[in-house]
């Protein structure tokens, strides 16, 4: 099995860490991993800001980069959503649909392709999960606090394996943090306010790190916990799951 | 560029931030009626379900509209009903004069009626020297503070209760100082029922329309409708086309929904049922188009008009709770508001669908499952190709587009910049950049990935 590793384009410049951390967590578990040179975005901000029609030169770049794996995996929920149901290539219908097939998002490429049972690695942290929105809602990773429903969470289910982990419970399991894509800036004061409400929730229970499967979120959180000179980190939750067990 | 209309949601909801324990107490408030609400939902097995089965019967409601509106209007004038059409707002709005003014009345009360806000019926009426009292008691409070309501359900949710009892003490003389909700809501029906006994018309709105009884059910928890209704000699409904449903079997299905959906009860405290005038009585329904026959032929929005205004989408939307229901600028705001809106008038509601995360939880709460968020998205990007969008974004989106599309000038593009970040870091921390106002930027790292890939791995 080939994995085509799609790392944002936010994450490839500013948290090259994160895509450290997914690239040595798939080859952990036996998987053959290549990073195709040419990919670069999604096209996702532009399409959520109502350009996706100047998305198809990012969308034909998309195809070209990993039309030819097996899988496709990417350490962001919203970005693999956008490919999932914005990929737009007139006359590439048949590649769009395929594409759409077999791109994962990693947490649900674990526990859903690899069906992993156990993980070598230790976080000895009180730690709260930020559930992103496009991941949760859009991927059903996780259930949904509207929906009545049994509960299920992938990524509290690879948490559980981490040795010294603990997860912390938050006032509101699912809120959205504001960020948005161009939302945070078009739309400022909001964006600011739902972040810091965000944030407030998990300092009320004591969180040392916030983790998410979306940079994109903890970006955002992160800025205004630097703002704020806060103690609290965000870290993304390929960087916990491959932190090894000591 | 074509000018986007006055108001700007954006701008709006950054005043509504300027206080922000007030920010605070708004989104605790809509939230504990969204928490009432999941309590609620929980209740009941089948809720998903019962969802389910709603949507489908909207969906065939809306394919079979032309039929359903025909059967109802032959049954509600066999039960002895006047039925009017109305295409326009105006129109609805000059039937409803004419009718009042049929009776030489010029004073009325109304219960509460989203679609003559929609309408802007108050206004209409108030110019023909008609007085409309309000006779639900959140409207009648924003009504006396000549403000819109700010919430389909709960119309004075942004008001507190310290400054409700000083618009009473102002309106209606009750003590200063005092905000008893008790008290007040006394004072309020006190000043109500002297309405109710010296107003010849009442207006309703509709919450259902049942095509095969002819009958109009009206949800209400203050019983405003059924006092102002019998207590006049003219009863007139105002209610869009879309409230059609085929059958009380139907209604049985949406009357479960609604309550729990909007309030967290089980039920409305009255379901009333209004199918014939007692002898006597004139009972009119007006039955307002305004534009929803011709959103009923876009396969992208068709489905708002499943509609029940329940507004649930309005209490889990994390960017109402923190906007307020004003800065939405149109009668219906929220989630709900943001996709109806551009249907009539996209230079002024452009800014709407761009008011959201498109987090999803609207579209996870409606009980008729209108796919709230997804058509956020679609006005979007039909906002842009009709040239509603702002010329710095159209040219920060094309500049975005060249570099992110071709891998060379990405790859060169992020080394310089984040280089040029690391040495002169003012030249993004500075007051052009909403990001910085209240956020860190993110640090720049010495490599990314895709360069420290090239040196650790051999392909």
């Amino acid at each position: 099995m080939t994995v085509g590793l799609f790392i944002p384009c936010y994450v490839d410049q500013f948290y090259p860490q994160v895509g450290i951390a997914t690239l040595q967590l798939l080859e952990k578990c036996g998987v053959t991993v290549e990073f195709p040179p040419g990919q670069t975005c999604c096209g996702q901000p532009m399409a959520n800001a109502g350009f996706e029609h100047l998305t198809d030169k990012c969308s034909q770049q998309f195809i070209k980069s990993f039309g030819s794996y097996d899988y496709i995996v990417s350490p962001s929920g919203s970005c693999v959503l956008h490919v999932k149901e914005h990929l737009h290539v007139p006359g590439s219908e048949r590649q769009v649909q395929s594409i759409a097939n077999k791109i994962f998002e990693l947490t649900e490429f674990l526990t859903d392709v690899l069906k992993i049972k156990a993980l070598n690695s230790s976080f000895k942290h009180k730690v709260g999960l930020h559930q992103s929105c496009h991941g949760q809602r859009g991927l059903k990773l996780s259930q949904m606090s509207e929906l009545v429903a049994s509960p299920f969470s992938k990524s509290e289910y690879l948490l559980s394996m981490v040795k010294g982990l603990e997860l912390i419970a938050l006032d509101r399991k699912d809120e959205c943090c504001g960020f948005g894509g161009t939302f945070c800036v078009s739309e400022e004061a909001v964006s600011v306010k739902m972040g810091k409400d965000r944030i407030a929730d998990h300092l009320l229970h004591d969180a040392a790190y916030i983790t998410g499967n979306d940079m994109s979120c903890l970006m955002h959180l992160e800025g205004i916990l630097k703002r704020q000179k806060r103690k609290v980190q965000v870290i993304h939750i390929a960087e916990i799951l491959n932190t090894p067990h000591t | 560029m074509k000018e986007r209309g006055g108001k700007d949601h954006a701008k709006l909801a950054e005043r509504f931030n300027e206080d922000e324990p007030r920010v605070d107490w708004h989104d605790k408030t809509l939230w504990f009626v969204r928490e009432k609400r999941d309590k609620a939902a929980w209740q009941i097995p089948e809720w998903e379900q019962l969802r389910e089965r709603a949507s489908h019967i909207k969906n065939t409601v809306l394919a079979n509209l032309h039929d359903l509106l025909l059967q109802f209007e032959s049954n509600a004038e066999q039960n002895g009903a006047i039925v009017h059409w109305a295409e326009t707002a105006a129109e609805h709005n000059e039937i409803v004069r004419s009718i009042i003014a049929r009776h030489g009345v010029n004073r009325i009360v109304k219960s509460k009626s989203m679609l003559t806000e929609e309408c802007h019926l108050n206004e209409y009426l108030e110019k023909h020297e008609i007085e409309v009292t309000d006779t639900d008691l959140g409207e009648r409070i924003v009504q006396l503070a000549n403000e819109p309501p700010s919430h389909i359900v709960l119309p004075c949710i942004h008001w507190k209760k310290e400054e409700i009892g000083d618009l009473f003490h102002k309106h209606l003389g009750t003590p200063a100082g005092n905000s008893d909700p008790a008290f007040l809501t006394a004072a309020a029906r006190q000043h109500l029922r002297d309405r109710f006994l010296t107003s010849r018309v009442a207006i309703t709105g509709g919450n259902f329309a049942v095509a095969d009884t002819g009958e109009v059910v009206v949800c209400t928890n203050e019983g405003n409708a059924d006092l102002g209704v019998q207590l006049s000699d003219v009863h007139i409904v105002c209610m869009g086309i879309e409230k059609i449903i085929p059958s009380r079997d139907d209604l049985a299905i949406f009357l479960r929904l609604l309550a729990r959906s909007a309030t967290g009860q089980p039920i409305t405290t009255y379901s009333s049922h209004f199918r014939r005038p007692r002898p006597g009585q004139e009972m009119h329904i007006v039955l307002v188009d305004n534009g929803r026959s011709t959103r009923l032929g876009s396969d992208d929005y068709r489905n708002a008009l499943k509609c029940i205004r329940c507004a649930a989408c309005f209490n889990t939307c994390p960017v109402y709770r923190r906007s307020g229901g004003h800065s939405y600028h149109t009668a219906i705001s929220g989630p709900i508001g943001s996709i109806l809106a551009p249907w009539g008038d996209m230079k002024k509601y452009a800014d709407l669908p761009f008011a959201s995360t498109l987090c999803g939880s609207c579209s996870n709460v409606c009980p008729v499952k209108i796919n709230i968020h997804e058509q956020l998205y679609r006005w979007r990007q039909d906002l842009v190709k009709q040239g509603y969008a702002p010329t710095s974004k159209k040219i920060g989106m094309n500049a975005m587009q060249t570099v992110l599309s071709n891998p060379g000038i990405f790859r060169i593009g992020g080394w310089l910049g984040r280089k040029l970040l690391k040495r002169f870091p003012f030249m993004v921390n500075n007051r052009f950049n909403p990001w910085w106002w209240q956020r860190d930027m993110p640090e720049p790292p010495a490599t990314s990935f895709r360069e420290w890939f090239q040196k650790n791995r051999k392909q």
